[in-house]
């Protein structure tokens, strides 16, 4: 933000010196630029540590393009991963704008698939358009006051966000493992606790013409509607003022308390939606298996998409990309799992690092 | 900084690596063999449940004509689907051993019915009649191999308690705990099996807590259900109890302290299905065994065990292959004091009550819920 005043001021001032492009664009330009160049930067160091490997880095590079955008089947793996982690990664971007650190996106979406699943199965025999709505209300009210709970404790009684939001992932695993192998099991899932299931007709199916399910539009949609939440309405201006300097927001006059609790109601919103999402669409019920981390792999989408809600897509594509072509290295270069976390763990150093160069590159900089 | 360079250099090195990947591409997917895709839920060299199917895909890769594809720590989600599939239409896969229980429903089920020409063998599914016919469910009654080790760890154990450290109280895991108890009081009637369930398939710190706590309470043999019994074995062996191993041979990790173990024998079994398949037979939908049938297998007994226990256990096994063994056999009475099985019934090796099994047989210390 202060790279683009400055440039605004740099032309306002002096008119009559043509800035030029470079300067008149140059905080935008650095938006893209930066993190690509960081991106390229993680490719060629995870280059050097395959070829340690003695495996050769150009193959590695076109299996991960192969593996992750090569193919139209390709694509729709790349996208499919990508769904459920827009949505993980706006339960920690939403609240990073009042300066909180929400990391407890996880427990959101097991409660929010725990929810869903609950109303599907409330409402067994409802035509399927209500079973579906009345899926995504629960999950969105589930995750919602789950981190709606950090948002409380913080408030009221000034317990760290990021620890306690943490810690209520594992209460809400313990919930769910207790509901699944207890009062919700089905009698029949024998060898893998789990719900009933909520019926192949309460489904919602994929996005015809592809194998992509529709949590991919959800996703879209709640990303850009977050974006323009934050960044065009009052609402999202206030946040971003109590989340600049929380004691000038209170002499403002600004109701601080009902901001954080609102903007974590609509972050455990997302992550909740994610749940139910994975079960509508995915699992069909509710098991152990919900919890496969897309709320902690959120959090680092998060952070590289510098908690903006439109860079967050594109971001969790390249992230989706990663883990499907993360099989075909497997297979074509015998490389082990653990590489693409290698490869993860280098781009979010990279990225991190790289956030020094905002504002710093002399080309960019408009002139004063 | 100049960016302008190292991008333009990028940009070369991404145009070389689409090139000669290319080529690279055309090449494996012309190649005329058979392609078969194993994938596995954890890492496969856990000297467990995934390494023994490892091990099974391994046995295949020796196989003429045969090309093995693998893919580790693949979750339960629709990630397996997109292995799946990504295994089919890039690696030209024409078998699917997707190894985890909780691949099959929904995630295997529906690329069986997606890709109707191809074949899906699933471990541990439990096939039924309105499932697509390409795909198939196979397991094996491990328990056998247990009962065996629990004859061992009976006849090995000098204070008679036994220790099982135990995943989840679901049926299969309930049916490995009683038949090791059933075996060991079968050589030590006094013997009793503490469990200790971890609450999930990989838990190694809670797993290795449950070791310590157990041999603190002099516990002096153990043996396990859980994903990966490496750190059971490896704490146990530290603290110098003795091990009873499960799913592989743990022996390496422990050369002294190791027992027996109850072993998967996969690498028997997949060639075999492979030879089927070639040979135009039909793989049974859904396929079981035990000692007899090879899918399962007890590991070479350790230094420590003696001569009257390898005697005792050679018996019994040479009775589990002739068919002619029981494990359980009425009355069995639980630890509540219920009886289960009623005396004069046998429960055999395919009796489907035992899938439901959820007690613990007289002699278990510990409770299901």
């Amino acid at each position: 933000m202060t790279a683009e005043v400055e440039s605004v001021e740099a032309v306002g001032v002096a008119p009559a010196a043509d800035p030029g492009f470079l300067q008149r664009y140059g905080a935008s330009i650095e938006y893209v630029l930066i993190p690509c160049a960081a991106l390229l930067g993680a490719l060629a160091v995870f280059g050097g540590f395959v070829a340690l490997y003695g495996k050769n880095p150009l193959d590695l590079y076109f299996y991960m393009y192969y593996g992750a955008f090569g193919t139209w089947f390709s694509w729709q793996n790349t996208l499919t991963r990508a769904a459920p982690l827009i949505l993980t990664a706006l339960c920690t971007a939403l609240p990073a704008q009042l300066g909180m650190v929400i990391i407890g996106g996880e427990g959101a979406l097991l409660i929010g698939a725990l929810s869903a699943t609950s109303a599907a199965l409330a409402l067994q025999g409802a035509a399927p358009i209500v079973v579906q709505i009345a899926m995504v209300i629960a999950g969105v009210i589930g995750g919602g006051l789950w981190i709606t709970l950090s948002g409380g404790l913080r408030q009221y009684r000034g317990v760290n966000e990021t620890i306690s939001s943490l810690l209520l992932v594992y209460i809400a695993l313990a919930i769910l493992n207790h509901l699944v192998e207890g009062p919700l099991r089905d009698p029949a899932s024998l060898n893998k606790p789990s719900t009933r299931e909520i019926g192949a007709a309460n489904m919602i199916g994929t996005i015809p013409g592809t194998d992509v399910h529709w949590g991919l539009v959800f996703g879209l949609v709640a990303a850009v509607a977050a974006y323009v939440l934050i960044y065009h309405t009052t609402f999202g201006f206030a946040a971003r003022v109590a989340g600049g300097n929380v004691r000038a927001a209170k002499i403002v006059g600004l109701n601080v308390g009902r901001l954080i609790l609102t903007v974590c109601f609509l972050a455990g919103a997302c992550a909740g939606l994610a749940g139910m999402i994975e079960v509508a669409a995915v699992q069909g019920r509710t098991n152990a298996n919900l919890a496969a981390g897309y709320g902690f792999t959120g959090i680092l989408v998060a952070f590289l998409a510098r908690q903006n809600p439109l860079a967050i897509i594109p971001v969790a594509i390249l992230l989706g990309g990663i883990s499907a072509s993360g099989g075909l290295l497997q297979r074509r270069l015998g490389l082990p799992d653990a590489s693409v976390l290698v490869l993860q763990g280098i781009i979010f150093v990279f990225v991190l690092a790289s956030d020094a160069l905002y504002g710093r590159i002399g080309l960019f900089k408009g002139k004063s | 900084m100049d960016f302008g360079r190292i991008s333009r250099r990028h940009l070369l090195q991404g145009s070389a690596a689409l090139a000669l990947g290319s080529t690279l591409g055309i090449r494996g997917a012309a190649a005329a063999e058979t392609t078969i895709g194993f994938i596995y839920v954890g890492s496969r060299d856990d000297y467990g449940y995934n390494q023994a199917h490892a091990q099974g895909a391994a046995a295949l890769k020796k196989l003429p004509g045969i090309k093995v594809v693998e893919e580790e720590k693949v979750p339960e989600t629709d990630a397996v689907e997109k292995t799946i599939e990504s295994m089919i239409n890039l690696d030209g896969a024409t078998l699917l051993f997707p190894t985890s229980f909780g691949y099959y429903n929904p995630h295997v089920l529906k690329m069986a019915t997606k890709f109707p020409k191809l074949k899906f063998e699933h471990c541990g599914g439990l096939w039924s009649e309105k499932d697509p016919k390409n795909a198939g469910s196979y397991f094996g009654y491990i328990d056998e191999a247990q009962f065996i080790s629990g004859i061992v760890a009976g006849h090995s154990t000098k204070s008679g308690k036994l220790g099982f450290v135990a995943a989840k109280p679901i049926p299969q895991v309930l049916r490995n705990i009683n038949a090791f108890t059933l075996g060991a009081r079968l050589a030590n009637p006094k013997a009793t099996t503490q469990v200790i369930f971890t609450g999930d398939w990989s838990m190694p710190v809670k797993e290795a807590e449950a070791t310590n706590s157990l041999i603190d309470q002099g516990v002096d043999v153990l043996t396990c259900h859980v994903d990966g019994p490496k750190t059971m074995v490896e704490n146990a062996a530290r603290r110098g109890a003795m091990v009873c191993g499960y799913h592989v041979n743990q022996s390496p990790l422990a050369p002294k302290a190791y027992l027996t173990g109850a072993e998967w024998n996969w690498e028997a079994l997949y060639p075999k299905f492979v030879k089927m398949i070639t040979a135009g037979e039909a793989i049974p939908n859904f396929y079981r065994g035990g000692l007899k049938e090879e899918i399962v297998k007890v590991s070479p007994y350790g230094e420590a065990v003696s001569a009257e226990a390898r005697k005792h256990a050679d018996d019994v096994k040479a009775k589990f292959m002739a068919g002619d063994f029981t494990i359980f056999k009425g009355p069995v009475v639980d630890n509540k004091g219920k009886t289960v099985i009623a005396a004069g019934t046998d429960r055999g090796q395919q009796d489907p009550e035992l899938e439901k099994m959820d007690y613990l047989v007289e002699g278990v210390i510990g409770a299901t819920a």
